[in-house]
């Protein structure tokens, strides 16, 4: 996905001269070919974050288009008050390109994990926060983000995940997409999640239980009308997410039945990590297991919520 | 090792005193203040005569449009000095300067910190304090892709310059030989809560500059012509300009010369400001 993503960004800059690459201290060769066909428009400015982003907001000033890559936790974290001020308050058109969104690092601890960065992006005025599900999403996202006229927050993840997003569709910024029909219940995704809450779904559906996947590429805007159309038909949605329970996604859902939805609405279940620093190493998809996020949980959750077993 | 109790001998002991320009600006940013009950007089009269210099005798712009391409662009990077800058944009006509007796109100132009896209002339939302030599940096190698002749220029306080952000920016000029940009520290050696040596000291000033690729050059901040002649000399090809400004806090106002107090200001009786505007009579 990160490949596809930067890929993505040495085709747009070749189609249009705005297009900036600008990253702190990237992986070795990292944009290397963007790098050889555009030396002029290509940056690596050292672990100086803070900097980054406010050379960023200088350059959009004067017409650029800047894609800004590096670690999503330093990104969102470290140069909070940059983006708040520098590309919020300005609104320019800034794409921030955070690797490792969630629980990626995982084996790197909890200083590299991200299962903050919807929560504190999602609190800033003028934000777009994209979370692509696969390298086909992305690539289709990509092509969207270059008349965009806002700041963007793109998060990244593993890389490899499984395609569940068909080629050729069209992709909308703040569209939501439907990845299975059902009618027990809608389970609502982001990111990465997307083929584990398709594979719990297909679980449930041999059991007869018949669960719809709706998926939300864009965190922010939220496509409300998809939401709230889901709230007048399901007794149950389910948010899943690579992500804290506090300010997230889920949260971003629940704050719109709150204030919008249906009375009396449907049940929600919102499944996302705990509010706690991460405890072990390993890998992603071994603590996605504790905190309950991969397919067979997700499953369970489902059915607990629906039969109270 | 130096002694942070110890008092800095003046540099520029002689400043010339204010002529009439720099009363008007003067009473022009107590204006602004009468009419918002409040603000930040001691950061905004260090920087009267930098920021005059710049508008009358440095700067490349058109009053009524602001948004000229082939401007210079500068920033107040000490947000919290904004009454000097209101003072200067509506002297030169961005706006009018009625528009100073609304400071601070509820659906006024000018905030306690200035804002760009509300204010005409305003190149960047400033009052977080260590953003503006990142962005100026942003515009000047712009300034370089584009092949433009504008030049950027920031404006940032001593205390400003604690920020670590802002010793990036540095690195980042030199690295980028950006001799089009040009960093102003307005040093009058007050920060908020006392001198800038108990604070956090900055010195070697200079040499910190200069051993981040910068041309530095050392000026008394309220003496116009030096300042014109600072600021008029060429930069060094390759290389930025870091130009101190040796200043005053409060410069002008007898109660807030020198005092930390005076850093911020609200609540003003009207009896205090008819005194403020007797002794910005030139005698």
């Amino acid at each position: 996905m990160r490949k596809t993503c930067l890929n993505s960004i040495f085709e747009l800059a070749k189609k249009d001269d705005r297009v900036l690459f600008l990253g702190s201290d990237l992986g070795s060769k990292t944009g290397d070919d963007f790098l050889k066909a555009f030396p002029e428009r290509f940056f690596m400015e050292g672990i100086a974050e803070q900097n980054l982003i406010g050379m960023a907001a200088g350059l959009a000033m004067e017409g650029y288009i800047p894609y800004v890559n590096t670690i999503a936790s330093f990104l969102t974290r470290r140069c909070l008050e940059q983006i708040t001020v520098d590309l919020c308050l300005h609104d320019l058109p800034v794409r921030l390109i955070g690797n490792g969104g969630g629980l990626v690092y995982a084996p790197l601890g909890p200083t590299h994990l991200a299962p903050d960065d919807f929560a504190l992006m999602r609190a800033l005025p003028n934000m777009t926060i994209l979370a692509p599900s696969d390298a086909v999403q992305m690539r289709a996202i990509m092509k969207q983000t270059l008349e965009w006229p806002h700041p963007i927050y793109i998060r990244l993840a593993k890389g490899g995940d499984p395609v569940v997003f068909p080629k050729k569709t069209k992709v909308e910024i703040g569209k939501a997409f439907s990845l299975r029909e059902g009618r027990h219940a809608m389970i609502i995704t982001t990111g990465a999640m997307a083929h584990r809450a398709l594979e719990a779904a297909e679980t449930m559906g041999k059991k007869g239980l018949d669960c719809a996947v709706l998926h939300l590429h864009t965190v922010k805007p939220l496509d409300e009308a998809a939401l709230l159309e889901a709230a007048s038909s399901f007794p149950l949605l389910v948010t899943i997410e690579e992500h804290s329970r506090i300010g997230g996604f889920g949260s971003a859902v629940a704050e719109l039945l709150a204030d919008r939805g249906p009375y009396p609405g449907p049940r929600l279940l919102r499944l996302a990590l705990p509010d706690t620093f991460a405890n072990h190493y390993g890998s992603q998809d071994e603590q996605l297991e504790v905190a309950g996020l991969q397919p067979r949980s997700i499953a369970k959750a489902v059915i607990k919520s629906l039969f109270g077993a | 090792m130096i002694d942070p109790e110890q008092t800095l001998e003046p540099l520029f002991p002689n400043s010339p005193p204010l002529d009439s320009r720099s009363a008007d600006l003067r009473r022009l940013v107590l204006r602004a203040m009468e009419g918002g009950g409040r603000g930040h007089p001691g950061p905004a009269l260090s920087l009267i005569e930098i920021l005059r210099v710049l508008y009358d005798d440095i700067l490349l712009y058109k009053a009524n449009k602001p948004d000229w391409k082939k401007r210079d662009r500068c920033i107040l990077s000490k947000g919290h000095g904004c009454l000097a800058l209101y003072a200067l944009l509506a002297d030169k006509g961005f706006f009018p300067v009625e528009a100073l007796d609304e400071f601070c109100h509820f659906n006024a132009i000018l905030g306690g910190h200035p804002e760009r896209g509300k204010i005409p002339g305003v190149e960047a939302s400033t009052g977080a304090l260590g953003h503006g030599l990142s962005i100026g940096v942003g515009q000047a190698l712009a300034a370089k892709l584009q092949k433009q002749a504008f030049r950027s220029v920031v404006v940032m306080g001593d205390g400003e310059i604690n920020e670590g952000s802002v010793w990036e920016a540095a690195l980042t000029a030199a690295k980028h030989r950006l001799d089009n940009l040009i960093a102003i520290i307005d040093y009058n050696k007050l920060q908020s809560y006392g001198t800038t040596r108990q604070v956090l000291n900055m010195e070697p000033m200079t040499d910190k500059w200069a051993a981040f690729g910068f041309t530095v050059h050392q000026v008394d901040g309220h003496d116009v012509e030096a300042l014109r002649t600072t600021l008029k000399t060429p930069p060094v090809p390759g290389k930025p300009t870091a130009i101190i400004c040796h200043t005053i806090k409060g410069k002008g106002l007898p109660p807030a010369e020198n005092n930390p107090a005076w850093h911020h200001q609200s609540r003003m009786a009207p009896e205090q400001f008819s005194e403020l505007y007797q002794a910005l009579e030139v005698k």
